[in-house]
């Protein structure tokens, strides 16, 4: 039976539909989880996908983070299940304090919108365990605010514990340790900027995201 | 009683500021020189109300910890004043 990944859809998200698609093309079953609706509908792995969920008022994710559906993600994620955060979904779950740290306006106020190539760091976590460690992948960014930050102690304990997912192999945007993608401790929770499921096809200039989304689906 | 709020939420210190390094990278190019240490912040103005002022105060804190600021990169400088008895004693 294929695995069953839910979508979380906020007003203002935008990327909802391409990880559907992409969880499609990887032969998962998609579907979307209202923001409004406190339950995660028994799914086996939740997506909080990309865009400017409400608005980005205040700050990225900071609204977005009390919505219903979120108590049910942090449940969820409190009993193990894997949730991925992507770009903005990235940001709403270090607003939840599913992650630890912020993500900051890019160095020099660049939005970014290009094509960057991203190493695979970890290969424990639900979002890489079909990824090669090393290898290293061209995937898209498309944000603002990516300039993951957070003290030194964090720092510490991230690379200590192994929690850097991806590594930006060029830094674009000014994060802290060339930083594209961390876990939580009990690694199954993971955020990051980069976005794999616009990198599912060759058509659309890069497949390289498919190892990442057939993890979430393994 | 009625409190006026003035929260000035800043990037804590040692915290890179693209915003504030801009400005202060444009500034000498319009002729003001010797402008250093430019940081950009939000102000955020409501009423509350509250028993007292160390009540309304106390519940304004509790917004700015987990609301009105992330306090991974920010802090936040809150200013009450009574509305109510300025507008009484006019």
């Amino acid at each position: 039976m294929s695995r069953r990944v839910g979508v979380v859809l906020f007003p203002g998200s935008n990327c909802e539909q391409d990880v559907l698609e992409g969880v499609s093309l990887v032969e998962g079953q998609p579907e979307v989880l209202w923001h409004g609706d406190a339950t995660v509908k028994g799914v086996d792995c939740v997506v909080v996908p990309g865009g400017f969920a409400h608005g980005d008022y205040l700050r990225p994710g900071a609204i977005a983070r009390f919505s219903p559906v979120m108590s049910a993600v942090a449940e969820f994620a409190a009993g193990g299940g894997p949730v991925i955060g992507i770009c903005n979904g990235f940001q709403v779950l270090t607003e939840a304090g599913l992650l630890p740290g912020a993500l900051q306006k890019n160095r020099g106020l660049k939005f970014l919108c290009t094509t960057v190539p991203v190493r695979v760091e970890a290969t424990d976590t639900p979002l890489t365990r079909s990824a090669d460690k090393g290898a290293v992948l061209r995937i898209p960014v498309n944000h603002f605010e990516g300039n993951y930050t957070c003290d030194d102690d964090t720092l510490a304990r991230l690379n200590a514990e192994e929690r850097v997912v991806l590594r930006y192999v060029e830094n674009p945007n000014g994060s802290i340790d060339d930083i594209a993608g961390i876990c939580n401790e009990a690694r199954n929770v993971v955020g990051l900027m980069p976005h794999p499921e616009r990198a599912a096809s060759e058509l659309l200039g890069s497949s390289d995201g498919l190892p990442l989304l057939r993890s979430l689906v393994a | 009683m009625i409190f006026s709020v003035h929260v000035e939420v800043r990037l804590r210190p040692g915290i890179a500021d693209p915003q504030g390094s801009t400005i202060e990278r444009a500034l000498p190019s319009l002729g003001f020189d010797g402008v250093t240490g430019v940081r950009v912040g939000k102000s955020i103005r409501f009423t509350v109300e509250g028993a007292d002022e160390a009540s309304a105060r106390a519940e304004v804190e509790d917004m700015c910890r987990r609301f009105l600021t992330n306090p991974v990169i920010e802090d936040a400088v809150v200013e009450l004043t009574a509305a109510e008895a300025a507008g009484a004693s006019s």
